[in-house]
């Protein structure tokens, strides 16, 4: 039996963590939605002015829509890369195993900025794709859609997220015992069927994890769109982010976030249930 | 074909010939022959065990027959077509893999009907089989339980019941019952016998524990460094071990290493009347074999020693004695339990008891 004082100090630290970094600011964030600006300052004065006008402003919900839309894409081109690379490298590498598990956790080293940047250098109009389209005569002018679109935003959350998929995934595939596969042949399942009936089901809890990682950080992302998204690639943080910066509403840009926070909750809420009904241990 | 077309001389032939032949197999991985270039027949409705230690081979074996390995040469066939080149899931083999390998996700009934769903049965029939499988190993009351609510024996009866519904020409049992402790494993064991005499099928069990062997089995075969040592019937392979080596592993024995010079082998103090040719020889005597003198009255053409008792270690109904015979020969006998012995005695063994090995 550990002492009282001694269960103290011990969770003192993450009491103190979760109530300054968390609860604190999710009180603040969630008190100054029910508040209001007056003449350039924040007026204590409980209202649902700003709810009002979250759903007056057919713009807000177009922003968030789109932003849903484009983190579904992003979670789903994810699974289309990361599922296939994982099952790959669990079932298939053989002796370069290591080797491809390690070149899919590097670019995670690499700084998010970095890798904007770089999808500019390729997307843009005088950029490596519009160059390498019409060295091939396939396009004569720069195509312009591809970067400062949704598009462009699609493809950078997907290539940064992916790992966030495939690692949930992976760890998923290499928790099936193999002999369960040889024994669905050994049933006289093919392959197709193996798959279908034993590894998918069975990795479900890691495809579900990734799936929650690349759609809920899609959701809250504002340096994808700002660096290649454009005025049609900008995203619900984005909106936060000017209310909060060069708007100075902050009392509107709370009730935003609050909305947002609302649906990542539920969601977490939703994928943590699937989960448990996909989980056998 | 189908099993309601084979005319009376089909029938013939395949009665005459083997279920399975293993033919001149073998298999290397990397620079490590693991079988070499092993043959072997089994006929159908036999029992047959692979026995050995680890590393020999029997294992190996098992994977080739059910698909999950290529042999490097050779060719294995069953009923008339060639197996070895078919895919693992195209094969009417199914297996009882060591640890179950039963679906985690999937219940006790979904987990015996896997391989008839997946072979698209008709379900109305599915139902029935499933049914009639679980009967057979006395699994029905847990048809709806994971098979993480289930202990080892029961899990073990579940693999048993999801390889049998899919009525396989061969089982193929990979050290099934070694996961189970003593008393489990004994049970399992007669129930498994009594299950195949039920069912028909042939059965290819791999062991590495000889008694298993002796107890189930209509014939053993013995592997040692991926070859055949020796494949018999429980009986023979003991009562007439063909190497030392079988002789060692199969029972206790006293190996023997004497001279054999005109119809006469003497080893150390022993010496015996024999029709081995003259030079050097290996006999096999087993310690139930040596009696004390005493009890050997009736003991033909016997030959008699004296010794001394170092060690008596008693074993319920028998007891082993660890006999100085002089000249540093050991030699270990076994009798029915009398109470304490030591000091000197006589004994004596049967000439057929010693039986000529080869080294």
């Amino acid at each position: 039996m550990y002492s009282r004082a001694y269960k103290w100090i011990v969770s003192l630290p993450p009491l103190l963590w979760v109530g300054f970094f968390l609860l604190l600011p999710y009180g603040l964030m969630f008190a100054h939605s029910f508040w209001l600006v007056r003449d350039g300052f924040v007026v204590h004065q409980w209202n649902l002015q700003n709810y009002h006008k979250l759903f007056a402003n057919p713009l807000y919900g177009e922003v968030l829509f789109r932003t849903m839309r484009i983190a579904a894409s992003v979670t789903l081109l994810s699974l289309l890369l990361g599922y296939p690379l994982a099952y790959y490298v669990s079932f298939h590498a053989g002796a370069r195993k290591e080797l491809l598990y390690q070149l899919v956790i590097v670019p995670l080293w690499v700084s998010y900025l970095v890798r904007g940047y770089a999808w500019k250098t390729i997307l843009g109009s005088d950029g490596v794709l519009n160059g390498f389209l019409q060295y091939l005569h396939i396009t004569h002018e720069p195509v312009g859609f591809l970067l400062y679109s949704p598009f462009a935003v699609i493809v950078m959350l997907t290539h940064i997220y992916t790992p966030f998929v495939f690692l949930p995934i992976y760890a998923a595939l290499e928790h099936i015992p193999r002999p369960l596969v040889e024994a669905s042949q050994d049933l006289g399942a093919s392959q197709r069927a193996t798959f279908l009936r034993v590894i998918l089901p069975l990795s479900m809890p890691g495809l579900l994890a990734g799936a929650t990682f690349a759609f809920v950080l899609s959701l809250g992302d504002f340096l994808a769109p700002l660096l290649v998204g454009g005025p049609s690639g900008t995203m619900i943080a984005n909106i936060v982010q000017s209310l909060f910066g060069a708007a100075y509403d902050w009392p509107l840009g709370a009730a935003v976030s609050v909305c947002i926070l609302l649906i990542t909750v539920t969601l977490l809420f939703l994928t943590e249930r699937l989960e448990k009904r996909w989980s056998f241990k | 074909m189908p099993a309601a077309t084979i005319s009376p001389q089909d029938a013939a032939v395949a009665a005459s010939k083997p279920l399975l032949e293993v033919r001149a197999v073998g298999k290397r991985f990397g620079a490590v022959d693991v079988l070499k270039s092993l043959s072997l027949d089994i006929a159908a409705g036999e029992f047959l065990t692979l026995l050995g230690e680890s590393g020999s081979g029997k294992t190996t074996l098992l994977r080739l027959i059910a698909g999950f390995e290529q042999p490097s040469c050779g060719e294995i066939w069953m009923a008339g077509e060639r197996l070895d080149v078919a895919p693992a899931h195209k094969r009417r083999v199914n297996t009882v893999f060591q640890h179950y390998a039963l679906f985690p996700h999937l219940s006790v009934r979904d987990n015996v009907a896997y391989g008839l769903r997946v072979k698209a049965t008709p379900v109305p029939e599915i139902g029935g089989r499933v049914e009639e499988a679980l009967r057979m190993v006395k699994m029905n009351d847990f048809a709806n339980a994971r098979p993480s609510r289930l202990s080892g024996g029961q899990q073990q009866r579940v693999a048993l019941a999801r390889a049998l519904v899919n009525r396989p020409q061969l089982l193929l049992l990979d050290e099934p019952l070694s996961a189970l402790d003593a008393n489990l494993r004994k049970q399992m064991q007669s129930e498994l016998k009594a299950l195949q005499r039920e069912v028909g099928i042939t059965f290819l069990f791999v062991t590495h524990d000889q008694e298993e062997a002796m107890a189930l089995s209509d014939r053993i075969a013995l592997l040692r460094n991926g070859a055949l040592e020796q494949v018999a019937g429980p009986r023979e392979i003991y009562a007439r071990p063909a190497t030392a080596y079988t002789a060692q592993f199969i029972g206790q024995t006293n190996l023997l290493r004497g001279d054999v010079h005109n119809g006469i082998v003497t080893c150390g103090v022993l010496s015996w009347p024999t029709a081995v040719v003259d030079g050097a020889a290996v006999f096999s005597l087993r310690p139930e074999a040596i009696l004390l003198a005493s009890d050997a009255s009736s003991l033909p053409t016997r030959v008699g020693f004296h010794g001394t008792i170092r060690q008596q270690i008693y074993g319920g109904a028998t007891e082993l004695l660890e006999i100085d015979c002089g000249g540093g020969q050991m030699l270990r006998a076994r009798i029915s339990a009398r109470g304490p012995l030591n000091g000197e005695h006589e004994f004596a063994f049967s000439v057929g008891d010693a039986v000529r090995v080869r080294e």
